[in-house]
Parts: C-alpha cells; sequence; structure tokens
C-alpha cells in the first residue's frame, strides 16, 4: 500500500514537471497536430480557479442573497493578474467600487446578458473549441455565448457587439486572438471590474500537455485603464466520459427578474 | 444584424439571389404524388470529404425559402412549374415588403424593400414544392391522435387561465421573448429573417451555428448514448452518425416547452443533412410523435450556400420591444382605469 502511494506520487510529480512551465524556461511541449498541421485544440475546456467571482485576489465573502447562505457564497481566490491588480484611472475604480456595491443590478451576468471577453474564458462553466483552418468556434455554455476567431478574413469589426470580433492566427504553438469592437457593456467579472467600448485584447492559448491550455491575455482599454495589464491561468481539458455542454438557455430564468415589475396587477 | 444581403433593391423583379434548387425537379417532370423524396437525383454527387473523411457539409446556407410547411389549402398538386414558383416568390415578396397586413398598422417606420429585409432579396434556393411536408402525400400535417386532441385542449385551457398575451411576460411568444425561434428548432425553420447556417466539422462532431440567437448544436459523431430521461432540455438531446453521404441526427429528451406545430415532450425527430450539389444540402426531418399525431410525417427543405459573416445577434439584450410591449400594456389598462373612474366621478 505504502509503496504503491509512493509510486503513485513519483508518477504525480512527473506529470507535474512536465505539465507546468517552469518561469523563464522555454517551453518544450508540442501540441497534436490538427489536419492543417496547425496544434490541435479541439476539445471541451474549462478554467478551475476563483476569477469568476473577483479577478483580482480576494476573501471568500457571503452570497448578497441572503437565502442562498453558503451555497452561493463567493470563494476566495488569488489574483489571475501579473502584478496583482488592475491599473484603473482613479475615477474608473471609483465606478468599479459603485460597480460592486449595486451589482445585484448592474451584473450582467445576473441578467443572462453576453458574457464578453475574457470573462467568458473564466466562467465556471465549460466551453468546447471546433477548430478549422478558417474558423475557430469558442462555444461557451453560459448564455450559449460564441465567439468566430476569422482565422483568415481579417478585418475590422462590421459594428459593435458583446463578444467583440476577433482576428486570429498562428505563431508557432500559440494561438494568438485579436479581439475589439466591444460595445462596453460587459464586465470582467461578479465584482464589478470593468471596461469601455475601447477595449482591445490580445489573448494567447499555448498547450503545455494533452489535457492543459496556457491562457494569457493583454488587455488594453485607455478610457479605463493606465496602462495595458496581463492575466493568466491554465485551462484545463474536461476528461469526463460524454462531456458536453448542456443547454444553459438562461434567458428563461431571468425574466421574472426582469420584466416582473411589468406584470398586470390583479383586479386590474 | 444582417450583413449577408446579396443584391439591391430590385422592385417586383425577381432577383438573382433566387436560385434553383438542384433537389427539385425541372418543370413537367414532377413525380408522381406521395413520391418520397429520398432518391438521388440522376447525377449523382459526391461531396468532398473533410480530413477525417466525413462528407463535407462546411459553409454558410441559408434555409430561406417562401414555401410553407403544409400545402396552401386552394393548392392540390404537389410541386409547381417554375413559371408558378416564381410568382409565388414575386408575390409573397410583395406582400412581405408591404411589412403589414393592409388596415392593421397605419403608421409605417420604414419599408422592408429600402433595407433589403424581404426574403426575396437573399440568398435563397427556389423551391418548386408546393408544401415542406412530403409525406403525407397531401401536403398536410397528419390527423391528431386522441391524446394530441386532449392535450391541445388542455394546453389552451391551460393558456387562457394565464391571461391575456401581454399580462405577464411569461404568457408572450418564445420568439419575443429571444428563447427560441423557428430558426433554432428542432426542427430547424426559415423565418423572416436571419436564416442563417454555419456548419463546421472537426473529428468527432458536426457544428451548426444558428444565426437566430447564436444558438449552437454540437452534434457528437461517437455513439455515445442520449442523455438520460429525466434530462429535458428545449432543444432535446441530439446524437449524430454518417449514413453514406448524409449526416442523420436523431433528438430526444424534448421539453416540450417548445412544442413544434402543437408535439409533446415524447417527440423523436431525426434530421438528414445531403449535400445534393456544391452550393445545396437537402434537409430532411421526420417527426415521430404518437402522443400527438396519427402518424409520422417528413419535410423537406433546401439550404442553398451563402456568404457571411454571420454576425452576433443578441437578442434577449436588446429586447426593448418585449419591455415596450409590457410597459405599453400597463399603460393602457392606466388611462382606462383613470378614464373610468374619471367617467364615475361625473355621474
Amino acid at each position: 500500500m505504502r509503496k504503491w502511494l509512493r509510486r503513485a506520487s513519483m508518477v504525480g510529480l512527473g506529470l507535474t514537471l512536465a505539465v507546468m512551465p517552469a518561469g523563464g524556461q522555454t517551453r518544450a511541449y508540442r501540441a497534436p497536430r490538427a489536419a492543417d498541421g496547425k496544434p490541435n485544440f479541439n476539445g471541451i475546456w474549462q478554467a478551475l480557479n476563483e476569477a469568476s467571482w473577483d479577478i483580482e485576489a480576494h476573501a471568500a465573502a457571503p452570497s448578497p442573497v441572503l437565502e442562498l447562505g453558503a451555497a452561493h457564497a463567493a470563494a476566495g481566490g488569488l489574483s489571475i493578474i501579473d502584478g496583482g491588480t488592475i491599473p484603473y484611472k482613479p475615477e474608473a475604480l471609483a465606478k468599479r467600487q459603485e460597480n460592486y456595491a449595486n451589482r445585484l443590478k448592474l451584473d450582467p451576468e445576473i441578467k443572462c446578458y453576453l458574457p464578453g471577453v475574457p470573462r467568458a474564458t473564466y466562467m465556471p462553466y465549460p466551453f468546447q473549441v471546433i477548430q478549422g483552418p478558417k474558423y475557430i468556434m469558442m462555444l461557451h455554455t453560459y448564455a450559449g455565448a460564441v465567439r468566430t476567431i476569422y482565422m483568415d478574413e481579417h478585418k475590422e469589426a462590421p459594428a459593435d457587439s458583446w463578444m467583440g470580433w476577433s482576428n486570429g492566427h498562428w505563431e508557432g504553438e500559440t494561438l494568438v486572438v485579436d479581439t475589439t469592437g466591444f460595445n462596453g457593456q460587459a464586465w470582467l467579472d461578479r465584482a464589478g471590474n470593468f471596461h469601455s467600448d475601447a477595449l482591445h485584447v490580445v489573448e494567447r492559448y499555448t498547450a503545455t500537455s494533452p489535457d492543459h491550455l496556457l491562457y494569457e491575455a493583454t488587455i488594453e482599454d485607455p478610457n479605463v485603464f493606465t496602462r495595458p495589464w496581463k492575466i493568466s491561468m491554465p485551462l484545463y481539458r474536461r476528461l469526463d466520459k460524454n462531456a458536453q455542454i448542456m443547454e444553459f438557455r438562461c434567458v428563461e430564468f431571468v425574466e421574472e427578474l426582469i420584466y416582473g415589475h411589468l406584470r398586470k396587477q390583479p383586479g386590474k | 444584424m444582417n450583413h449577408r444581403w446579396l443584391v439591391s433593391v430590385s422592385g417586383l423583379v425577381v432577383p438573382a439571389a433566387v436560385f434553383w434548387s438542384a433537389t427539385m425537379p425541372v418543370a413537367g417532370q414532377a413525380r408522381s404524388a406521395g413520391a418520397r423524396t429520398n432518391e438521388k437525383p440522376a447525377k449523382a454527387y459526391t461531396a468532398p470529404r473533410t480530413p477525417d473523411g466525413q462528407p463535407d457539409l462546411q459553409g454558410i446556407w441559408t434555409n430561406n425559402t417562401f414555401t410553407t410547411l403544409e400545402r396552401p389549402k386552394n393548392v392540390t398538386k404537389e410541386f409547381y412549374t417554375a413559371e408558378e414558383a416564381l410568382e409565388v416568390v414575386r408575390r409573397l415578396a410583395a406582400q412581405e415588403e408591404e411589412q403589414t397586413e393592409p388596415g392593421t398598422v397605419a403608421d409605417v417606420h420604414y419599408d422592408f424593400t429600402q433595407f433589403g429585409l424581404d426574403r426575396s432579396q437573399e440568398a435563397m434556393a427556389l423551391n418548386l414544392r408546393t408544401s415542406l411536408i412530403v409525406d403525407p402525400a397531401d401536403g398536410r400535417l397528419p390527423p391528431l391522435s386522441a391524446e394530441g386532441q386532449k392535450r391541445a385542449a388542455e394546453r389552451a385551457a391551460e393558456r387562457k387561465s394565464r391571461g391575456g398575451l401581454h399580462d405577464a411576460v411569461q404568457n408572450e411568444p418564445l420568439g419575443a421573448r429571444c428563447i427560441l425561434m423557428d430558426r433554432n428548432g428542432p426542427p430547424m425553420l426559415a423565418g423572416a429573417y436571419n436564416n442563417g447556417y454555419q456548419i463546421m466539422q472537426a473529428p468527432g462532431y458536426v457544428m451548426i451555428l444558428v444565426e437566430m440567437l447564436h444558438d449552437v448544436r454540437i452534434i457528437p459523431l461517437d455513439g455515445r448514448p442520449q442523455l438520460p430521461p429525466n434530462v429535458r432540455q428545449w432543444t432535446g438531446s441530439y446524437r449524430g452518425h454518417w449514413e453514406g453521404q448524409t449526416l442523420v441526427v436523431e433528438t430526444t429528451n424534448l421539453s416540450g416547452k417548445f412544442a413544434f406545430q402543437g408535439s409533446s415532450e415524447n417527440m423523436r425527430l431525426t434530421e438528414r443533412f445531403t449535400r445534393v450539389d456544391e452550393d445545396t444540402i437537402r434537409y430532411q426531418f421526420t417527426v415521430d410523435d404518437p402522443s400527438t399525431w396519427t402518424r409520422p410525417w417528413s419535410a423537406e427543405v433546401p439550404w442553398k450556400k451563402t456568404i457571411g459573416p454571420i454576425f452576433e445577434h443578441a437578442c434577449h439584450e436588446g429586447n426593448y420591444g418585449l419591455r415596450n410591449t409590457l410597459a405599453g400594456a400597463r399603460a393602457e389598462e392606466k388611462r382606462a382605469a383613470e378614464e373610468a373612474a374619471k367617467k364615475g366621478s361625473s355621474k
């Protein structure tokens, strides 16, 4: 028994070493290839962290809805940001605090609105990548949000949208996605962190093992931040048998919340 | 938001965007009534293959059509001639351009022709069929079963008990609420706009992005079982497999809330996608729901290749129409109550 445990832990250690890139070292991992010779990122992926509550470091906190008790308390988590905090302009920081205070009314997630980028990536649900040479689709559980990454028809966003307009290209092992054309209404998390319609996100997806992607994103928005800043996290492949993206048609869940005050009153 | 307008304003001339569907027999060669349409045209087309060997259905398609699910009551034949079919398109496009039923809404804010919003101005496979339903041969839905009749009556009574259409958001149609529309299905059928579909294939999957409601169907091909019977979804549980050139998608586990044409949660849907030429997919479906109809029935719609991109359709996020409809109904009630009170006090 003890022997088995020791062997298992050594195997585990070996895997850990193979998977995690050490700071400053070049990543040796080469992903399996898709039919067009590019790294194959097809699969179902999920972030496993607490960034959906707050992308900055935060302690656990009660749910803002009394009745939900511990079931929907915010789990504590570490920052996903290089340097720890978001470089807000002073007036933007004040708005973030206001957003937080009024998050039950203002957070687009509560209304089942599209999550935007990069928030979609670290919502606490899986998303599926369907990869082709011309398009790479990121198909999210939450609100059925869709990102189409245009690999060869690069252009400026034809109009503003929630999920933005994504032009992608490969840099060796890395998928680089440049996204603009946001409508500025999405948030970055449930803590009121936000951006404007000037948001520009450059994401880098790099496989570090058959079942891990390193996700990095540079976030730029001169209306809100004093300088560009960077987030990063691993994304994990969902290995569950028959894993699939389930329907999450959340509009129905929020209708009474949004339109309930417009219900006909009895007797009128 | 629609970026797929292929031709400029063309009035009542049927524009070049209307293509002949290769799935249709040419005029005068209509098959006998009752013939199923599964047979291949004389020259069998073989779709190119994806790198993993699937017949290639990839591209951006539209199921845009003026052909109705059921055959119009005054039509008795299965196929129009080409001239008749074009005349139907002209007539219905003209109606659509008017946008309103005469006498219903006096003040039209804009004209569909100006914005390329009538269906004949987008890519459309010209369908010689007089109905999408191909079986039964009369092009009409089969009779309701006894259970189907009973449930239809129960649903109507339940609906009535919830009050007027605008009394609460839950009474409004699913489409107005941005939950599900006929483009989403299942089965997927065209409406007046946003009839675009993007198909992509990856090893083990076919993905269909439905433009309407940015809705995605990710269809696994690995033979996995359907979801457990207690798990019910708006669009059900769906699994695909290839039968030769044809992608077959089986759907079960429906919630019954969409209730396609009055169907029940027991509906089993079989969809078949066959690329019959470079620019056309033949989309066929069979509805098997003994809880609703006395027999299964089938329909067929050609999908025509079109151009992208498919732009984000954030329906719910911008649903001012729904809010205004409900708010308007409450304002009307308030005004009516005030007028009634005034009348009461002046007596």
